[in-house]
């Protein structure tokens, strides 16, 4: 009992982070219908610029309490990668805004190879290690070990995914964005700014990234320049998951796939007398990807069925 | 010249032929061995990159784990034909299984994702690629079945009863190579492919992919059941792809899941986008490219010790990032690639016009 309580917890601390990625993907595809394959290579960006502050943070100021230079590091972050986000879409994805389907996708593909090697180039090709600057103190949970860095993983997760539940549901731009995702012509003709909303999206999708990328490096204690694949790939299931354009969605599939994948890695063995090992954690994504496309291709809490086209 | 062989195509044909024959020799002899080499991977690409094409090109389906369908082909060879189940089956035996296990697995995969939009396809395929690629890392234990990230070696090599073409042979006082034996091996195969693909391309089939290719909902309208022709393109690429795995563990004697990553899936991709999609020329024009290139790259190496004497960016870290320039700059500015079927160009170029117009339309309805 105490092992399945401790799967649940380290489950949640890893869904809130695929929520974060997840809203990315979600809240472009709800706009613009394209998947942004470059989105898991923004959160590597944010995980390896924060890095590189901190780093360099460290040796001009090392009195500095820890938080404060893991915060440096955020801030310089999250307005770089809302940069990147920004550039991508107007470099890559605008010019291509009535190309056939296809092109659009092997851009971002391009794109994101293109990043991942830019990051290899500056970074290397080596893991690079977040330096012990967080609490690292851990506290009892119903007979599970809850460290300090999990709780305020989840706990910011839930303030950013508040926040951006507020802006969509409540200003302005969120009006604009939800016009905009169930008509770009209509909207324009109400005069919304289309090309802006689109941009504010993309932005506003990279600075989550960001958060998410500096959050799993800090959770892992490691960044590496191949790590945005993986992870952008289950944070797009996580958004499939819960139903690809459903922002609620995104939070709620993001949050069950890290339960399930934290229970599945820590049972897989029982389950096929160890036959597989918890090295197969990175399956279950994969499966429960193909699995709701099987069965339910709208997802959790989409409405609507996915067209054919 | 090009207007004197067009007029006589028999004569062409004779000195193309001619010069496929010679070619590995000419390599050999001006560049040296190891080139040789490199014109049988071009060749195991070409055959990819067409097999790939029948996905991508014709149907227009993007399929971002066709890799998953070589390392299929390739381990089920390894696993038949090598010292590590003490199975020593002949390759006619094991190749046709090959492509026919990776086609299975291609109806599997489509199955249940091609009745959905593009997009999950290429997602769908892509976690493809990924399982694969992570069960043949984890399968050496309990039960020693791909022998994890080691690999599998001392493959068999294709033989021809006593006549393997592993081994240099003497013909009439004239050593050949192995290289260059599985030069002429790759050859008959990469014809054959070419010949299935251009034989499709003008099928009922091949109208079919291209009708669904170009709008799905007019292609149905039209009485094509668009989920089983696509699912037919899907399982035909798969097959190709098995079959060139089998191929390459062949030629290698040695396999692991190293060589089946994701970028291997990209760059054959890549061969396509660049060559020019659904035209065999184009695509073999794009692979051959493809595979020449990095090789040629590693002079940038030797260029960069001449200049700034040392290497300061490894020409195959540079490989990787020229790849995707590549990939964004053609979509941007040359959809159609580098050698496009006329049809296409005229399509691309027209369609620019009808975007502009449609997209100032109000009531235009995409999507």
């Amino acid at each position: 009992m105490d092992i399945f309580i401790q799967q649940l917890i380290n489950g949640l601390v890893l869904g809130s982070i695929y929520a974060l990625v997840a809203l990315g993907y979600t809240m472009v595809y709800g706009i613009l219908e394209l998947i942004n394959f470059a989105h898991g290579e923004v959160t590597m960006m944010g995980a390896m610029v924060a890095l590189a502050v901190i780093g360099a943070l460290m040796g001009v100021a090392p009195d500095l309490p820890g938080i404060v230079i893991v915060l440096g590091g955020v801030l310089v972050a999250v307005p770089v990668c809302m940069l990147l986000g920004f550039g991508i879409e107007r470099l890559a994805y605008r010019p291509l805004r009535n190309a056939p389907r296809l092109a659009p996708l092997i851009t971002a593909i391009g794109l994101s190879i293109v990043l991942q090697n830019v990051a290899m180039l500056i970074w290397g090709r080596q893991y690079i290690a977040f330096p012990p600057l967080l609490p690292q103190d851990s506290h009892a949970l119903f007979g599970a070990h809850v460290s300090t860095l999990q709780l305020f993983i989840v706990a910011l997760s839930i303030v950013v995914m508040l926040g951006l539940w507020f802006t969509v549901q409540k200003t302005r731009l969120g009006r604009a964005m939800r016009a905009t995702a169930q008509s770009r012509e209509v909207a324009a003709l109400m005069g919304v700014n289309v090309n802006g909303v689109i941009a504010a999206t993309f932005v506003i999708g990279s600075a989550l990234a960001a958060l998410a990328g500096v959050m799993v490096s800090a959770y892992y204690g490691l960044a590496h320049y191949y790590m945005g694949f993986l992870l952008g790939l289950k944070a797009f299931s996580a958004a499939v998951l819960g139903g690809i354009g459903n922002i609620a969605g995104a939070m709620l599939g993001g949050l069950l796939l890290g339960v399930i994948e934290a229970l599945g890695a820590g049972y897989i063995g029982d389950l096929t007398g160890g036959f597989l090992g918890s090295n197969y954690q990175d399956v279950f994504a994969f499966f429960i990807l193909i699995l709701v496309l099987v069965f339910r291709p709208s997802g959790l809490l989409g409405e609507r069925v996915a067209s054919r086209a | 010249m090009l207007d004197f062989l067009r007029a006589r195509p028999r004569l062409a044909l004779i000195l193309v032929a001619v010069l496929l024959a010679a070619l590995p020799f000419l390599v050999g002899a001006g560049l040296g061995k190891s080139w040789v080499r490199v014109l049988d991977f071009a060749l195991l690409y070409v055959m990819l990159a067409l097999g790939l094409n029948i996905v991508v090109g014709y149907a227009g389906l993007l399929d971002l784990g066709y890799v998953a369908f070589y390392a299929l082909g390739a381990y089920l060879y390894a696993w038949l034909a090598s010292p590590h189940f003490g199975l020593h089956l002949p390759f006619w035996a094991v190749l046709p299984l090959g492509a026919l296990l990776a086609g299975v697995f291609g109806v599997l995969l489509g199955a249940p994702t091609l009745r959905l939009r593009g997009d999950y396809l290429a997602i769908v395929t892509l976690g493809f690629g990924e399982i694969i690629r992570i069960f043949m890392n984890n399968l050496d234990a309990p039960i020693n079945i791909t022998n994890g990230p080691q690999g599998m070696n001392l493959i068999d090599p294709i033989a021809f009863g006593g006549f393997a073409l592993s081994k240099t042979h003497k013909f009439f006082g004239f050593a050949v190579s192995n290289a260059h034996l599985y030069y002429y091996l790759f050859l008959a195969f990469v014809l054959v492919v070419m010949f299935v693909a251009l034989r499709l391309q003008d099928s009922r089939i091949g109208r079919a992919w291209a009708a669904i290719r170009e709008d799905e909902v007019a292609a149905s309208a039209m009485g094509i059941n668009t989920r089983n022709v696509k699912l037919l393109a899907f399982a035909m690429g798969a097959t190709f792809g098995g079959l060139a795995g089998g191929l390459f563990a062949a030629f290698q004697g040695f396999i692991s899941p190293e060589s089946f990553g994701l970028m291997e899936s990209i760059m054959i991709l890549c061969m396509i986008v660049l060559g020019g999609m659904g035209h065999i020329p184009g695509v073999i024009l794009g692979a051959v490219l493809l595979t020449v290139l990095p090789e040629a790259l590693r002079y940038v190496g030797d260029w960069q010790r001449a200049m700034l004497g040392h290497v300061a960016v490894d020409p195959a870290d540079l490989r990787m990032l020229l790849f995707g320039c590549a990939l964004i700059l053609m979509m941007l500015f040359r959809p159609e690639g580098l050698w496009p079927s006329r049809q296409r160009k005229r399509e691309l170029h027209a369609a620019d016009e009808v975007a502009e117009h449609e997209s100032a339309s109000v009531y235009d309805v995409r999507g």
